[in-house]
């Protein structure tokens, strides 16, 4: 199935969809706490999305195993936020006993975020889009993974921007949060330009 | 319903038991010579060692970086612990980082408590409640007499108050006996 062109083209346009034209923070508007938290340094801005990516391609997938074989047959259908939460925790808690025994390294440098990405609501957000999209599993796997990368893109640009904004003259009654909503705004705005780049398809 | 509590039942029961099995399959051994080291200091936080706390200085020990004789609070038993557990000479507590005092308590004169909070912000432990111009009060069960309220307090309304020796709070003291060198008796 996979050599079909067809299907190829269509799963590009998933993680193309995802990244720029539904980017998951400039156009659904999730995870905004760990967007403004974490985007003041570039550093710590690669750490949160390269755990995020690999958290939410991870929940996406079980999420979508649970709400396929578990939860539809039994017709269980309101109980999915539920389980979804519980899940996710459970696998944050995972990658991180996981990620400490196998490579302190990366342990190091994702430090607090892991933690940190159980109350990421992009997390729940994405594993209950792909539901209400009508997602396969492998769709799944492309969207979760697409927005994850979108919402590290989005991350390090603004975090680039920031430190840029740290030197500039900003009017005393913008500076700090208010400034970076504005600009939060301004790129959310920046983004609309995408619109519709996923419709060819 | 009896199906969405067995299937809430069933989820928790796979999670738990894989996480419960990633904690013993991954688990990552800390060094077990900075646990015993860190069991022994007395947890005052006090900073006298020349580190910010009792654990830093139990790393530092492990790590050959410090000596074992810089814990006034720890006094003579901790140092001699320290020795035991070690297999180092017992020395005397080294005087550029204090002297032992007996365990006291830190009393705020509430009467003269202006509400600074900057014994709030010294204490190590978090063991003083209160807030900016409220007066400020000592938690005693939390206290561990470092003394780094003292300094701080711009009205000097913080006492140490040492601690008498009740049924709970006394401990064996380690009996020291002299012993004389062999030729002392011969002369």
């Amino acid at each position: 199935m996979p050599q079909d062109p067809h299907t190829m083209t269509s799963y590009l346009f998933i993680v193309l969809g995802a990244v720029l034209v539904n980017n998951v923070v400039f156009v659904r508007i999730l995870g905004l706490c760990p967007f403004m938290g974490v985007s003041k340094k570039l550093e710590t801005a690669f750490g949160m999305g390269a755990a995020t990516t690999f958290v939410l391609t991870m929940a996406c997938g079980a999420s979508f195993i649970i709400d396929r074989w578990l939860l539809a047959p039994n017709h269980l259908e309101y109980l999915r936020t539920l389980s979804f939460i519980v899940t996710i925790a459970a696998i944050v808690q995972l990658t991180e006993l996981i990620i400490q025994k196998t490579s302190p390294l990366l342990h190091q440098v994702l430090g607090i975020y892991l933690p940190l990405i159980t109350t990421n609501c992009a997390v729940l957000g994405v594993p209950l889009l792909n539901v209400g999209l009508k997602h396969n599993f492998v769709e799944s796997l492309l969207f979760g993974f697409g927005s994850a990368v979108g919402f590290t893109f989005a991350l390090i640009l603004f975090a680039g921007i920031r430190e840029r904004m740290e030197g500039a003259d900003v009017p005393q009654h913008f500076r700090g949060t208010a400034i970076a909503l504005i600009t939060a705004g301004l790129m959310s705005l920046a983004f609309m330009g995408f619109a519709g780049l996923d419709k060819y398809k | 319903m009896l199906t969405a509590v067995l299937v809430m039942a069933l989820g928790a029961l796979v999670l738990g038991a894989a996480l419960g099995y990633a904690a013993v399959r991954f688990r990552v051994e800390g060094d077990p010579l900075v646990e015993k080291i860190d069991a022994i200091l007395p947890q005052t936080q006090c900073g006298q060692c020349g580190f910010p706390g009792c654990k830093p200085y139990a790393q530092a020990i492990a790590k050959g970086e410090a000596d074992i004789n810089q814990c006034p609070p720890g006094g003579e038993e901790g140092i001699r612990k320290l020795a035991d557990l070690l297999g180092r000479e017992v020395k005397p507590l080294s005087a550029e980082h204090g002297v032992e005092k007996a365990k006291s308590l830190a009393v705020i004169d509430e009467n003269l408590c202006i509400g600074c909070t900057l014994c709030i912000q010294a204490c190590p432990v978090d063991a003083i409640v209160g807030a900016a111009k409220q007066m400020h009060t000592i938690i005693a069960a939390q206290c561990t007499g470092c003394e780094l309220c003292v300094p701080p307090c711009p009205v000097n309304c913080i006492d140490m108050q040492p601690i008498a020796e009740t049924v709970e709070t006394w401990k064996w003291k380690y009996p020291v006996v002299d012993i004389r060198p062999a030729t002392a008796r011969a002369a």
